[in-house]
């Protein structure tokens, strides 16, 4: 199970970085998009993906999954969360204000101060 | 700090107190409060004569940085002592000079003299201190206070420049020696010249003793202008020439030479010092001498002759150096080298600087410095032209001066060196005298074009800018004093032995001198010897070649003007600017994309070599849990999402796929049994995606802008690095765990400890409540943020 895991996490890195090298501003947002979901799927993997009871506490249950790795997860999404909804408003301000999404004519020239 | 700390500080405090004098008190001329000290300050080290005289040493600490070993350890011994006066006797003359040279109107003094009294200071810093990292930051100190002077006239371009380019060698050096320092003190374990020479006997074997000593050669060559790195003296005359005589003839040029001597009891005694120290200073002595001759400004021709003078006496603290080899002998030939070499040093300091004051007397009353529109200036300059010939006289060697005294001992030395039989000089050992009387035959023929070519022949007045005239009486007291000096010292050589002499070779040779003092002696006559003849032989060739310079001065054209090492110094400083900046355009090239290409090759190849390196890939699947279905036909459905946000064309596409990702993502964490993360990944999701929505609305539409081919498989190849080196990362952590989770911690206790079922609740609120409050934050600041950037709208007049 791991192993099928750290594929798709592959996948999902792979394509997260072919998006961020693009030229195109909304191609990027979407890749850190799939980067912070390849990472969050990479915590929980490495947290072990063994049998067990969801973490609430129930009588008679013995084997419960990792706690943690959730708990670090839930607070790198909300913080992702949060990033990501800047980033999109600063992308929509950009275009508005410079009329452009093309990193290549994003980039500031000697003369700006 | 004792008395000899504050006179060592002095210069430094009156420099503070300078900016004072020339505010507040404008009738009298600032230079007269500052020649105070300097008087002063040689009367007090006079004293420690009657000390030094006696074979004894003063040392007085005050701690610095005590916990290291650096404390300001002021010693004075023979050499220190010698150093210290000539640079306080020469300093206020330079002052003297000074006062009448620079105007008290036109010039801002109160900067000329702070820098002047915090080189005094700094020198008299690097000649008294017995710890290397105090006397290194002096030593700075004199290049700093150096390069301001030099660039005293900082409107005129050729003053920044000759102040640029003598910081940088003379730093560089400065670097090196203090690196030299530093293998120094790891070899001895100490910071102290004076516990360092105990341990001489164990250091020639130590691995760091040669780079130790090339360090600080290098340190000292730089300062004492040897050659490759005499090109920044000439271009030093730039300075006002008080600043000239003081600095760069008798004071901090000599700094490297105190080095030398400073240094000679540790590493005295191996080839590699004899052989680098007289080899370079001998060819220092004839280039400077040969290279003087062809100068047509006065102060140029005494810069490559100060150039020559200071090789010269390098050349003789090397071939000293061999005198440590014949303790045993009584008749000591070598040990005579050294002698000459500190004679030689107080006379060049005391002709120079009378030479360099005169040659600043004719450019004040002349208006020039060039010798091809000087001349005649014999009758209307009578004074001037005395010191002149004194000056020049002692120079070239003629008697009755003490140039010749010293340039005798000079031929001495270099004829005994022949007879060594020691580091291989049977082969190369002849070549020693050759050079040393060629380079003094042209050491006769500057000197004689100096004096003859400035004060004899036609007055052009026409060419001349000022109508000439005998200089004020207050200007020529100090080169009349220093030319006193010359005569008193040709006549009265042994004056000297007993008071000065005695002690600095002392403090140079400390090994070889017990029992010997008594054997130096400094006389006139020698008899009908070899050295007289190559004297002879220096005046008969040097007034042949001096009469018939016209004819042959045309051989300096022979050797091409590009080829110097100046133009060698300008290219190479040229060509670290273009090469950096062509550096800097080719990998900053501000496109956001070049850099990330950079960061995650460089991720590929530091992980990837480090994964290959340490053999750390490892697959074990024994703790690995079974595949079922659910997973195996998510993850393909998740896969598929991503493939489809690759290659979509619309952006409705693109957002619609990147939202099945993140449902998938959550259906994942239902079947990874955790239940919080899909209710956040779901609710988050769908946000969003909102999110994107609305912000698309307003952006344009996707397009290809990724057209050329190379472009796109570079991005392939950089994604799929990464991805797989992920991959393997996440395979091989997976495979070799090392201990047990904490979380059964969490398990046993989220109910007992903190009274909640829901664990991963308990832990986020509870056992870990500080992640989550930041985490708010984060939230926060980032709604703030939003709001900030669509409600304020900053027009680009206000907001620049």
């Amino acid at each position: 199970m791991e192993v099928l895991i750290s594929i798709v996490i592959g996948i999902l890195f792979a394509a997260a970085t072919y998006l961020m090298l693009s030229k195109s501003l909304i191609r990027i947002i979407i890749g850190t998009g799939l980067l912070s979901h390849g990472a969050h799927l990479l915590i929980l993997t490495m947290g072990g993906l063994k049998q067990g009871s969801a973490p609430v506490l129930v009588k008679g249950t013995e084997q419960y999954v990792d706690p943690l790795p959730q708990a670090l997860i839930l607070t790198a999404i909300v913080i992702s969360f949060g990033v990501t909804a800047f980033f999109l408003v600063l992308a929509y301000r950009a275009y508005q204000e410079l009329g452009t999404d093309n990193m290549d004519l994003l980039k500031g020239s000697d003369n700006d101060e | 700090m004792s008395l000899i700390h504050w006179a060592i500080l002095s210069p430094f405090l009156m420099a503070v107190f300078v900016p004072f004098f020339r505010k507040y008190i404008h009738k009298i001329h600032t230079g007269w409060f500052v020649l105070l000290l300097p008087i002063f300050l040689f009367t007090y080290f006079l004293q420690f004569l009657n000390e030094t005289m006696n074979g004894k040493t003063v040392i007085k600490t005050a701690n610095w940085i005590p916990s290291i070993g650096v404390n300001f350890t002021a010693y004075i011994d023979g050499l220190g002592l010698l150093f210290a006066l000539l640079i306080t006797g020469i300093g206020a003359l330079v002052v003297l000079y000074s006062i009448y040279y620079l105007s008290k109107v036109k010039e801002s003094l109160h900067t000329f003299y702070v820098y002047l009294l915090c080189f005094m200071g700094a020198m008299l810093g690097v000649v008294l201190s017995d710890n290397i990292i105090v006397l290194y930051t002096f030593w700075e100190l004199t290049s700093l206070s150096s390069f301001l002077l030099i660039g005293y006239w900082y409107t005129r371009e050729k003053s920044r420049y000759g102040a640029q380019k003598s910081m940088l060698i003379t730093v560089f050096g400065g670097l090196s020696m203090l690196a030299g320092f530093i293998l120094l003190s790891i070899m001895t374990d100490t910071f102290s010249i004076r516990e360092m020479i105990p341990q001489v006997s164990t250091l020639p074997d130590h691995p760091l003793f040669i780079p130790a000593m090339l360090l600080v050669l290098l340190g000292a060559f730089t300062k004492s202008a040897q050659f490759p790195f005499h090109i920044w003296l000439p271009d030093a005359m730039e300075a006002p020439t008080p600043v000239s005589a003081y600095l760069h003839s008798a004071t901090m040029v000599k700094a490297g030479i105190y080095l030398v001597a400073r240094l000679s009891p540790i590493f005295a005694g191996s080839s590699e010092w004899f052989w680098i120290i007289s080899s370079f200073g001998l060819f220092t002595l004839f280039w400077g001498s040969f290279n003087a001759v062809k100068q047509t400004d006065l102060k140029a021709i005494l810069a490559y002759s100060t150039i020559s003078q200071l090789g010269m006496i390098m050349s003789l603290l090397g071939i000293g150096s061999a005198a440590i080899h014949f303790i045993d002998v009584p008749d000591n030939l070598y040990m005579a080298a050294i002698v000459a070499a500190v004679f030689h040093l107080i006379n060049h300091a005391t002709f120079k600087g009378s030479l360099f004051m005169v040659a600043g007397i004719v450019d004040h009353e002349t208006g020039t410095r060039d010798i091809r529109k000087l001349g005649g200036l014999m009758s209307i300059m009578p004074i001037t032209f005395t010191l002149a010939v004194i000056g020049t006289f002692s120079m070239a060697g003629i008697p009755p001066f003490n140039g010749f005294l010293s340039k005798e001992m000079f031929f001495t030395a270099m004829v005994n060196v022949t007879t060594l039989d020691i580091f291989n000089m049977e082969t190369w050992g002849v070549l020693f005298p050759i050079i040393a009387w060629v380079g003094s035959v042209f050491t006769f023929v500057y000197s004689m074009i100096l004096v003859f070519k400035t004060f004899t022949g036609k007055l052009q007045a026409e060419k001349l800018p000022k109508k000439p005239h005998e200089a004020p009486i207050g200007i020529l007291i100090p080169p009349i004093i220093l030319a006193s000096l010359v005569i008193i010292f040709g006549f009265f050589a042994n004056l000297l032995v007993p008071s000065i002499i005695k002690p600095a070779v002392a403090s140079i040779m400390p090994r070889v001198v017990e029992g010997k003092m008594a054997a130096i002696e400094i006389e006139y006559w020698h008899g009908w010897n070899t050295e007289l003849k190559m004297t002879l032989g220096v005046f008969a060739l040097g007034a042949l070649l001096f009469l018939t310079l016209a004819k042959w001065s045309k051989l300096y054209n022979v050797f091409s003007k590009r080829l110097t090492l100046n133009n060698l110094y300008d290219y190479v400083l040229l060509s670290i600017e273009k090469t950096a900046s062509t550096l800097n355009r080719f990998y900053m090239t501000g496109v956001i994309r070049d850099y990330l290409v950079v960061i995650f090759s460089f991720f590929i190849l530091a992980l990837g070599s480090s994964l290959v390196i340490k053999d750390a890939f490892a697959i074990d699947l024994t703790h690995v849990a079974p595949i079922r279905l659910y997973e195996a036909v998510l993850s393909l459905v998740l896969v598929a999402g991503v493939v489809t946000i690759l290659f979509a064309k619309s952006r409705l596409t693109a957002i619609i796929a990147l939202g099945a990702v993140g449902y998938s993502v959550s259906l994942f964490f239902i079947l990874f049994r955790a239940p919080d993360l899909a209710l956040t990944q779901l609710v988050i999701e769908t946000v969003s995606v909102a999110l994107f929505l609305l912000c698309f609305y307003y952006l344009p539409e996707l397009k290809k802008k990724e057209k050329k081919l190379r472009f796109k498989v570079t991005n392939l190849v950089i994604s799929l690095g990464v991805g797989t080196i992920v991959t393997l990362i996440a395979l091989s952590a997976n495979s070799n765990r090392l201990f047990e989770s904490i979380s059964s911690y969490f398990i046993e206790n989220s109910y007992k400890e903190a009274g909640g079922k829901n664990i991963v609740n308990v832990i986020l609120v509870d056992f870990r409540g500080f992640d989550t409050l930041f985490e708010i934050t984060v939230l926060g600041i980032a709604a703030l943020g939003i709001f900030g950037m669509i409600r304020l709208r900053l027009s680009r007049g206000k907001g620049q």
